[in-house]
């Protein structure tokens, strides 16, 4: 195929389960790859939290909505030659396919790059692919696509449960799942039909407790196939790849079964004609000891085990023809960058003309070989949502990942479980509900099975019992059993430098040694540092050391040979923030990313650690030196040390190495105590900054001090207590757990019953932890990001303010946020800056800081008071979004003020920059649709996994496209149904209005049918469940006769769960739900207000005010 | 279990590695070669081509699937010992599984386990291929001495690796030569100097009548069975030392269609005029990827060579036709105008990537276009 001049890259859009950074990290490996190439690329993506969507990255960089119309209108603008497809996820293939069927890419003559939309269709297709695999004689599990729950009930007649279901062109298997029951199967085969776009779904035979294996491959247009990696799943088929813990490459297949499935995935590629990347999955026959195969593949007379001259049974289950969250993860584990290879494939090279850069001598045509071994775990966010259902299945529900690397199994998965910072949650960790069935718990695959395995272990249950209740093959529990019996000896044995020795190198951390040997942690680490045990630092190289290799890669064991020796010169350490997870999206690692920019921009050495294989910032090619380690005290330690050299004993450091811990979240801010008592010097807001400011009562004083005023509260640590603090201060009250950020477990209390209930509760979580009460101030929310200049300069640049659209008491995670701040008087803005700076100057903050306020106006036209609610010494998830619409390179700014370079001498002055002539709205996005049992109401705890800019020139456009992009936009007509809370009435009055004004088919439960009546509209009332109505609200819902919800969550209990099944129904139906009243007010006011006659370009013009 | 006793590895340079006894607690010397396939222990470990070496593992768990017999490559365990970093001494796998160190004990073979394997392997890639010795822990002094003494690899004859009687490969194992009785399909000759079972699987698969003879056979030796065809195998050593049947060889160019692997494709080198010359650390892996010359195509493939063919002196009636992408040697040869033509790497796969079985079938294209007989 011949290079194109310039092409179009569509991103995956905001952060959702089953689509994470991983995208962020292809688009942008994409990017370069055709600015290598001389090609010039046009990137549209939605998310501002993005390094692709960075100045420098891609040649013309569109943030707008993902949608046909929206690409049709840039396409027209950009006349690019080629469109790349494949790197956007399941988002960017779809809306390829859509365009194409629009007749978009036709009319301009835009020509599809890499694979073919017929390879697309032959992958996606259940149908055409099963076609295409009996064509090459590829075994596919038996099964039936069908349309209709009639078809499928006939097709059920010969498949037999249990079956899997699958709907088609859908994320992270949504609406899929396992059944065994009829009754299951009718309730699945209707919800997979609903998730499809395109009303299709696969039945097919079970292959529960098969062993699940992957392999990543690439095809060339001169028809080279390569595998770059293959990877085994510890939870057999039957949970989601995403969703189980994965080992690269695989540990139990032998050559035979390795190269078999190799060529079944060579096979494939090549018959389906993709060219660049594509992972396959497959099945492949476990222990028929551990799971019996079905009797149909069993051979003829009987007995267990297969003829020696035939090879083990196989199925493939599924090709993505695409870059894919596998690739990601293929990428980092084997150091060979799959997109960035597959997006010179799409550019007409072949593999053996694209260089390989780890090794910079050898080409990309090679497979790669690995010298260790690399442990996934999924990171789920079952500790935000405890009333979401744990039991994985066919429907991914992890948010993120992390990725760990070691010379043994053992020490790669206490590895990772440690970078999964869950709690502290070590592989000691008991779960004291399945302490007295340990081998029942193990067999349901959940979040905490590793641990369940663990306790059955440790139970003394047999390895076999274990597997074939779990059908985990016995290898890894083998492995887990190691690391139980060196449990048993630490518990047992003194610590001698060989017991030591040993423990290390199985991957046990310092933390669990000394628990076990009953010790401390800092006292464990002296002795085996006195001792000569320190890990060394091994190169990921591709080529298990075959070949010298360049790149500066490496993960941490305890052997001989450390080949990251220390370097000379200036270089500082910036710890990333690990796995995506609710509370801490892809904005910190965009910030990770930056930093280590920006050292390397100001002629510093840029070091990053991270944890997880998704990202930007765990690319070799971010920093100067990469550690993939996860990010407790124990492994950046080592990492330091290792840098100065004072590690493995090697004389003198050759200099200090400072850490960067502002912009890895709460992960690395925490590390700042630790850093600091070992004397481990910190850039930029030092420990006492970050303590103070977290410090409930020293940070009241502090404020106190400088006269700036917070909502009245107090610490309290009994009921008695508590009630007489809210009390005092008067409800409603806002109540949380001390020292837990994120919003978890916040609540607004209106009642003192409620109160009662919630402190008893989180006493019982957490005993002898304070509860904090503040006052409840429903006025303006605001939140500010500034950059200290530090001590030395006294300098505080506040880029931008942002003026949340719902009021106080929605976690500004889950707010959409808009900038300039729309309603501020200008009185109200000094203030804002002049706290700011106080704040900032007297914390000591050296770097960014985010402070949320709160308005209280007691009339509109005269000042509110203004309220400190929280203040952050360290890079907010705004960073990204203001940043790109002011024009303020924030990260940038901090690192160069961490460095000593004042405001001023960057060009920069203290106070307001001034405003950019455009309105950018950040709106949050859900995944709700993927987690069943969460309730979707918005509250003081954050619930959204990801986050979509809609920007434009003025307010109600650059709102409605940000409501598009997060699929939330307001149809323009069509039914309405509203279940409104009584508190909430008074203020939906007017939204009621607006609606009815502008036509729409009214639709309510009985009491807002009564207020919608006493205004004087029509509307039909929907009978709600809890009275037994049929067809009931909830039906309406799910039958698509609605179009849009909105919904307030009751305060009193009673009427809690229709509430629930509302918005859970509105999810599902993934129509508009809107749960703050605030919001849907804004939304409506969008769309009537010429919000859809919205601009089209790319972001500077914007900035720069040309459009 | 054998983890208490301590074993060293001692190279010639000097280095010692200290671990734990792995298989047979015995001395062994040989030359330490590295190979970075992620599986097919078995496989190697019965190469004879490994004859005469100390074979470290990159990949660091061993023995994870265990030891299934009946896919040994050859009659007995090759190597002269085994370096790991971490031995698998509870396998699992469908096939069930004797325990690698038990299979190597049984056959009295050595190995060593926990050591810094990629150190190893750093070393060799910088100072290129040494002798080494496996020793207790306390002998290492002994064995710096010791080192000093041994033969070179590069001087040893490993003749006698290769078969002393002939045979015919029938049902998957070696069986006496039959007797008259004739079977359809090509008859080819495989000269075995040291040749993986594969080789002679994939000729059975593709319906040949097989009959392996011994290094030493002479040209009248193989007409006198009259074959459509001669397979030259692989095997250990230096070619420079195959003298014979480099002049086999020569005699049957022209005379029947012959098809060279590894050592075969050395010593048809070296009838096609050109030298070998021995490799710094040899290519021993299953991710090599070569260049085929005429279709532009790159093949992963599976090797285990020390030494490899010069070009330069190749009579001009030969062509290069493959090429190895890291380091541009000859992977492979090919008569212009005779059915002769050879490749460096192992088509037979076992262990590696199967995409090169088609090199079996156009050494069966080109006995049809000879003989006129036709495979399966």
């Amino acid at each position: 195929m011949k290079k194109p001049e310039s092409v179009l890259i569509i991103g995956s859009g905001p952060i959702v389960i089953g689509q994470a950074a991983e995208f962020d990290y292809a688009g942008t490996q994409a990017c370069k790859a055709m600015s290598e190439e001389g090609v010039r690329s046009i990137l549209v993506n939605s998310n501002p939290a993005t390094i692709m969507t960075d100045e420098g990255v891609a040649d013309e960089v569109y943030i707008e909505p993902l949608t046909v119309p929206v690409l049709r209108r840039i396409i027209e603008r950009e006349r690019p030659e080629g469109l790349l497809p494949t790197l956007g996820g399941q988002v960017g293939l779809n809306l390829a396919v859509d365009l194409h069927e629009a007749g978009v890419l036709e009319e301009f003559n835009v020509r599809l790059l890499g694979t073919p939309l017929d390879a697309i269709r032959r992958a996606e297709d259940r149908e055409l692919f099963r076609t295409a695999m009996r064509e090459i004689g590829e075994p596919t599990p038996p099964s039936a696509v069908v349309h209709s729950l009639a078809e499928a009930r006939e097709a059920l007649e010969d498949i037999g449960l249990p079956v899997a279901i699958r709907p088609a062109y859908t994320l992270g298997g949504t609406g899929g799942g396992f059944v065994r029951t009829m009754e299951e199967f009718e309730r699945v085969v209707q919800t997979g039909l609903d998730a499809s776009p395109i009303t299709q779904i696969l039945i097919e035979r079970s292959l529960l407790g098969w062993k699940e294996v992957e392999y990543e491959v690439m095809r060339d247009g001169a028809d080279t196939c390569i595998t770059i990696c293959n990877m085994e799943n510890l939870d057999p088929m039957g949970v989601h790849t995403g969703d189980s813990i994965v080992v690269a490459p695989s540990q139990t297949l032998s050559d035979k079964d390795y190269q078999m499935l190799r060529s079944a995935s060579l096979n494939i590629i090549r018959s389906l004609g993709i060219e660049g990347g594509c992972n396959v999955q497959l099945a492949l026959a476990p222990r028929q000891d551990v799971v019996p195969w079905p009797p149909e593949s069993m051979r003829e007379g009987g007995g267990v085990g297969v003829p020696h001259d035939e090879p083990l049974p196989y199925y493939v289950i599924e090709v993505n023809p695409r870059v894919s969250r596998s690739s990601a993860l293929a990428s980092k584990a084997t150091g060979y960058p799959i997109a960035r290879v597959a997006a010179k494939i799409a550019a007409g090279k072949r593999l053996d003309e694209i260089a390989n850069q780890v090794t910079g001598r050898t080409q990309a045509a090679f497979e790669p070989a690995l010298d260790y071994c690399v442990v996934k775990i999924p990171r789920w966010p079952f500790d935000k949502f405890e009333a979401g259902d744990r039991v994985l299945g066919t429907q991914m529900k992890a948010t993120g990942e992390v990725m760990a690397i070691d010379r043994t199994f053992e020490a790669a998965l206490q590895k990772a479980v440690r970078s999964l910072e869950v709690g502290g949650r070590s592989v000691l960790w008991e779960d004291s509900e399945a302490e007295d069935e340990p081998t029942l718990a193990a067999e349901t695959p959940t979040d905490i099975r590793l641990w369940h395995l663990l306790a059955a272990v440790r139970a003394d249950v047999s390895i076999e019992e274990i597997a074939r209740r779990s059908g985990v093959d016995p290898w890894f529990l083998e492995r887990l059993e190691a690391i139980v019996q060196m449990e048993r000896r630490l518990l047992a044995e003194p610590l001698t430098p060989t017991l030591m020795r040993r423990a290390k190198r199985m991957g046990f951390a310092d933390e669990q040694i000394a628990n076990l040997a009953g010790s401390v942690d800092e006292r464990v680490r002296e002795q085996r540092l006195s001792w000569g045990i320190a890990p060394v630092y091994k190169m990921v190289d591709t080529c298990a050391a075959e070949f010298d290799a360049v790149t500066p890669y490496f993960y941490s064991t305890y052997e001989d040979e450390n080949e990251a020796e220390p370097e000379v010169g200036k270089r500082a350490l910036v710890v990333g923030s690990g796995p995506i997870r609710i509370g801490q999206g892809i904005e910190f690692d965009y910030a990770s990313v930056k930093a280590a920019q920006a050292l390397r921009a100001a002629g510093w050495g840029a070091v990053m650690a991270n944890s997880n294989p998704e990202t930007v910032s765990t690319d070799f090619d971010t920093s100067d030196r990469l550690y993939f380690e996860p990010l407790d005290e124990e492994a950046v330690r080592d990492i330091l040390e290792n840098e100065d050299g004072s590690l493995n004993g090697n004389g003198p450091a050759s200099g200090e190495v400072a850490s960067i811990l502002q912009f890895g979240g709460q992960t690395a801010i925490n590390l700042a105590g630790p850093l600091t008592k070992a004397a481990r010097p910190i850039l930029g807001s030092q420990a006492d900054v970050i303590d103070l400011a977290e410090d409930r009562k020293q940070f009241e004083r502090f404020l106190a001090d400088l006269g700036i005023p917070q909502p009245p509260g107090t610490a309290v640590s009994s009921v008695d207590e508590a009630v007489l603090a809210a009390d005092a201060i008067g409800y409603p009250v806002l109540v949380r757990p001390s020292y837990v950020l994120g919003g978890r477990a916040m609540e607004i209390v209106q009642a003192v019953g409620d109160l009662a209930r919630y402190v008893t509760q989180a006493q019982a979580a957490a005993p002898g932890k304070p509860i904090l009460i503040d006052k409840y101030l429903a006025g303006i929310e605001v939140e500010v990001d500034a950059i200290c200049g530090g001590p030395e300069d006294d300098a505080v640049l506040i880029p931008g303010i942002m003026e949340h659209i719902e009021r106080a008491g929605v976690h500004s995670g889950d707010s959409m946020a808009v900038y300039p701040a729309p309603n501020l008087r200008s009185g109200e803005v000094e203030t804002l800056v002049e706290y700011t700076r106080q704040i900032g100057i007297g914390l000591g903050v050296a770097g960014l800081m985010n402070i949320q306020y709160v308005i209280m106006r007691e009339s509109e036209d005269r000042d509110g008071n203004v309220f400190v609610l929280e203040v952050n010494p360290r890079a907010s998830r705004t960073v990204p979004f203001l940043s790109k619409i002011t024009g303020v390179p924030m990260v940038e700014v901090a690192v160069r003020a961490m460095l000593g370079q004042s405001l001023g001498e960057q060009g920069f002055s203290s106070g307001l920059w001034p405003a950019t002539p455009l309105v950018a709205v950040k709106a949050p996005v859900f995944s709700m649709s993927k987690l069943s049992g969460v309730d979707t109401h918005l509250g003081p705890e954050m619930k959204s996994t990801g986050e979509v800019m809609g920007v434009d020139v003025d307010y109600d456009k650059a709102l409605n496209k940000a409501l598009i992009a997060a699929g939330m936009a307001v149809p323009p007509r069509g039914r309405a149904l509203l279940s409104i809370a009584d508190q909430d009435k008074p203020g939906a009055m007017r939204l009621i209005r607006e609606l009815g004004e502008a036509g729409y088919e009214l639709h309510a439960t009985v009491g807002t049918a009564n207020l919608i009546r006493g205004l004087g509209y029509e509307v039909h009332e929907a009978p709600k469940r809890e009275v037994g109505g049929d067809p009931d609200v909830i039906d309406l819902i799910r039958s698509g006769q609605i179009d849009m919800v909105i919904n307030t969550p009751e305060q009193i209990s009673s009427n809690i769960r229709d509430g629930f099944h509302i918005r859970r129904a509105a999810a599902e139906q993934r129509i508009p739900c809107f749960t703050s009243i605030d919001t849907a007010h804004h939304a409506v006011g969008a769309m009537l207000e010429g919000g859809a006659d919205y601009n089209i370009a790319p972001l500077p013009d914007y900035t720069a005010g040309r459009v | 279990m054998s983890e208490h006793l301590e074993a060293a590895l001692v190279l010639a340079d000097g280095a010692v590695f200290r671990g734990t006894v792995l298989g047979a607690a015995t001395d062994t010397w040989g030359e330490v070669v590295f190979n970075t396939s992620m599986t097919g222990y078995q496989e190697m470990l019965t190469d004879p081509s490994y004859a005469g070496q100390i074979l470290v593992l990159t990949y660091p768990l061993i023995g994870n699937y265990g030891i299934d017999p009946p896919i040994d490559e050859s009659r007995q365990i090759q190597v002269r010992g085994l370096v790991v970093r971490s031995e698998c001494d509870s396998p699992s796998h469908p096939r069930g599984g004797m325990r690698l160190h038990d299979y190597l004990a049984a056959a009295g073979i050595p190995g060593i386990a926990g050591i810094d394997t990629r150190a190893i392997t750093r070393r060799i890639r910088h100072t290129g291929v040494m002798m080494g010795m496996i020793v207790p822990s306390s002998e290492v002094d002994a064995a710096k001495r010791q080192l000093a003494e041994v033969p070179d690899y590069d001087t040893q004859d490993f003749i006698d690796v290769g078969v002393a009687e002939p045979y015919s490969w029938r049902d998957g194992r070696p069986h006496a030569l039959l007797n008259g009785g004739e079977e359809p399909g090509p008859h080819v000759v495989v000269l075995d100097e040291g040749l993986k079972y594969n080789i002679l699987r994939n000729l059975r698969r593709r319906g040949c009548r097989v009959t392996a003879m011994p290094p030493s056979a002479s040209v009248e030796d193989i007409l006198s069975v009259n074959p459509h065809g001669v397979l030259l195998s692989p095997g250990p050593g230096d070619p420079q030392l195959r003298e014979l049947q480099v002049q086999t060889a020569t005699a049957l160019i022209g005379k029947l269609p012959m098809m060279g692997i590894c050592m075969g494709h050395q010593v048809l080198g070296r009838a096609f005029g050109a030298e070998t010359f021995k490799l710094k650390f040899g290519h021993r892996g299953g991710n090599h990827p070569v260049l085929e010359v005429p279709t532009g195509r790159i093949a992963i493939t599976a090797q285990n060579h020390g030494y490899a063919v010069d070009p330069d002196g190749l009579h001009s009636d030969v062509e290069v036709t493959h090429i190895n992408l890291h380091d541009q040697t000859v992977e492979g040869l090919s008569h212009r105008s005779e059915p002769v033509f050879s490749i460096q790497y192992h088509a037979e796969a076992s262990p590696g990537p199967l995409d090169n079985g088609h090199l079996f079938d156009r050494f069966l294209d080109l006995i049809e276009s000879v003989s006129g007989v036709q495979g399966d």
